[in-house]
């Protein structure tokens, strides 16, 4: 895609006892990441599930990201490792039908990390920016077959 | 072949009901139109007579079992047993309740493939000889090999024989069905990913949402699916293309690690939408990445309620 106006919506779900804390001392150390992200707090990404992703795309945004503790520092102690073997069979299935690996993202960042926080957001919002908007998944309440003929 | 199991399945099903060991014999009974067998619970000797063993037993009777209090005898072959050994792990099924009546498939047999050699005209009656089928109607009788006509999903099968059973009906007889599962999935993979995507939506299409396959799926039992959870509601009630994938989309990934390719989905649907494409792509994931193939062993955990600490991780960052 190389219309330069185009600025992605990506949904962020944080862990709140990392991710989420990283995202704070960001902001608290000035550090800036680029606006296209709103932050969804969770209690865990073991809570997270499949169907907040599918419902994200469905309602027009670009991306989403989901980011927790690294393995071991779970405060639940394995919800993160359970949410591994999730998204990993869950992310390789929306690759197999088509959806952009790059949509769907998953990272750990310990709540002291607040640089490495900045550069995934950064570096998220530039790869979904090259390959443009997700259109695939998005529920139109007037069929595109119609959309045409709306515009005039 | 066909006449003399349905005879010792009748025959044990009666034994079964006369000495009061169990209160129903659940197995197939001749449908109302050729080649749509359906299930039958046999409560009573004269009942036992009803059932059937043919090519084209193919809904999963193991969802039957699901809450029952009382003794139950099943007809099982090879999937339909690892659909219980998953009942049971779960909880759905206690096993004192099941006798299982094991039974080796020869591979199911797919009608729509049948109906559509002989387009425009109607099958009347059909038999199976051996390794022949024989079908009439108004006007003609012909006789064509069983093996092309089976079932997708009974190429690939892994497991013909039961997996446990408490009795056997018949010969133990080839285990596989000499296909390579690997290749349901493959030649999505090799697309790139709009062409992926186009191939999906292609494949989806003509889906009118009847939840048939749901319905005879053994692993769906939820009291309520997410599909008809209006509160949050994760998936519109529409035929339209974001309704359809989502559904579609989530139904596989609910049966990720558990999945038996058992086919019954892709039997009941009405319009024959091969969904097996997403879930055999799943259970090949799983397969390679976890080391675990569904229903097999009655105390191996399920793989996505499980964890190891060096699970792969590439996709991560
Ligand atoms: S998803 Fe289809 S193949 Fe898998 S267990 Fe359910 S009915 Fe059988
Ligand atoms: S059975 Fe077929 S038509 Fe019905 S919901 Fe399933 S895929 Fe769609």
């Amino acid at each position: 895609m190389s219309d330069k106006s185009f600025q992605p919506k990506i949904l962020a779900f944080l862990c709140k006892w990392c991710s989420y804390a990283a995202a704070d001392l960001a902001g608290v150390n000035r550090l800036s990441y680029p606006p296209n992200i709103t932050a969804i707090k969770i209690p865990c990404t073991g809570k997270m599930n499949p169907e907040y992703i599918i419902q994200a795309f469905r309602q027009g945004a670009d991306g989403v990201w989901i980011s927790g503790c690294h393995p071991g520092t779970c405060h639940y102690t394995s919800g993160n490792l359970i949410a591994r073997r999730r998204f990993a069979v869950f992310k390789n299935l929306l690759e197999y039908i088509g959806i952009e690996p790059q949509r769907v993202r998953l990272s750990w960042v310990g709540s002291s990390e607040a640089h490495r926080f900045q550069e995934i957001a950064q570096d998220i919002v530039d790869s979904i920016t090259e390959i443009g908007p997700a259109r695939k998944m998005v529920k139109n309440i007037i069929p595109q077959s119609y959309q045409g003929v709306r515009k005039i | 072949m066909t006449n003399h199991i349905s005879t010792q399945i009748r025959q044990i099903a009666r034994e079964l009901l006369e000495s009061k060991t169990v209160k129903c014999v659940i197995g197939y009974k001749k449908g109302t139109i050729p080649m749509r067998e359906q299930i039958c619970f046999a409560r009573s000797p004269e009942q036992a007579d009803e059932l059937i063993w043919s090519g084209f037993c193919v809904l999963n009777q193991s969802k039957f079992l699901i809450g029952v209090e009382e003794p139950t005898a099943i007809v099982a072959q090879g999937c339909v047993t690892r659909n219980i050994i998953g009942l049971i792990r779960e909880n759905r099924v206690k096993r004192e309740n099941v006798h299982i009546l094991g039974i080796n498939s020869p591979g199911m047999l797919d009608h729509r493939k049948i109906a559509a050699k002989f387009p425009g005209r109607e099958i009347k009656e059909l038999w199976e000889h051996e390794d022949k089928i024989i079908a009439s109607g108004k006007g003609f009788k012909e006789t064509f090999p069983r093996k092309l006509f089976k079932r997708d999903n009974c190429y690939t099968c892994t497991h013909r024989n039961p997996v446990i059973y408490d009795q056997m009906i018949g010969e133990a007889g080839p285990e596989t069905g000499g296909g390579n599962i690997d290749n349901t999935a493959s030649p999505w993979e090799k697309k790139d990913y709009d062409q992926r995507w186009k191939i999906f939506t292609e494949t989806f299409k003509d889906c009118i949402r009847c939840y048939a396959c749901r319905d005879a799926c053994p692993l769906c039992y939820c009291r309520e699916c997410f599909v008809d959870s209006a509160r949050p509601q994760w998936c519109g009630k529409t035929v339209e293309e974001a309704d359809v994938h989502t559904f579609h989309i989530l139904r596989a990934f609910h049966c990720a690690g558990r999945c038996t390719d058992c086919g019954a989905c892709e039997s009941a649907c009405p319009v024959g939408i091969k969904m097996r494409r997403l879930t055999s792509k799943i259970e090949k994931d799983i397969r390679k990445m976890y080391g675990y193939s569904p229903g097999l062993k009655l105390d191996a955990r399920l793989p996505l309620t499980e964890f190891s600490l060096n699970d792969p991780e590439g996709f991560i960052g």
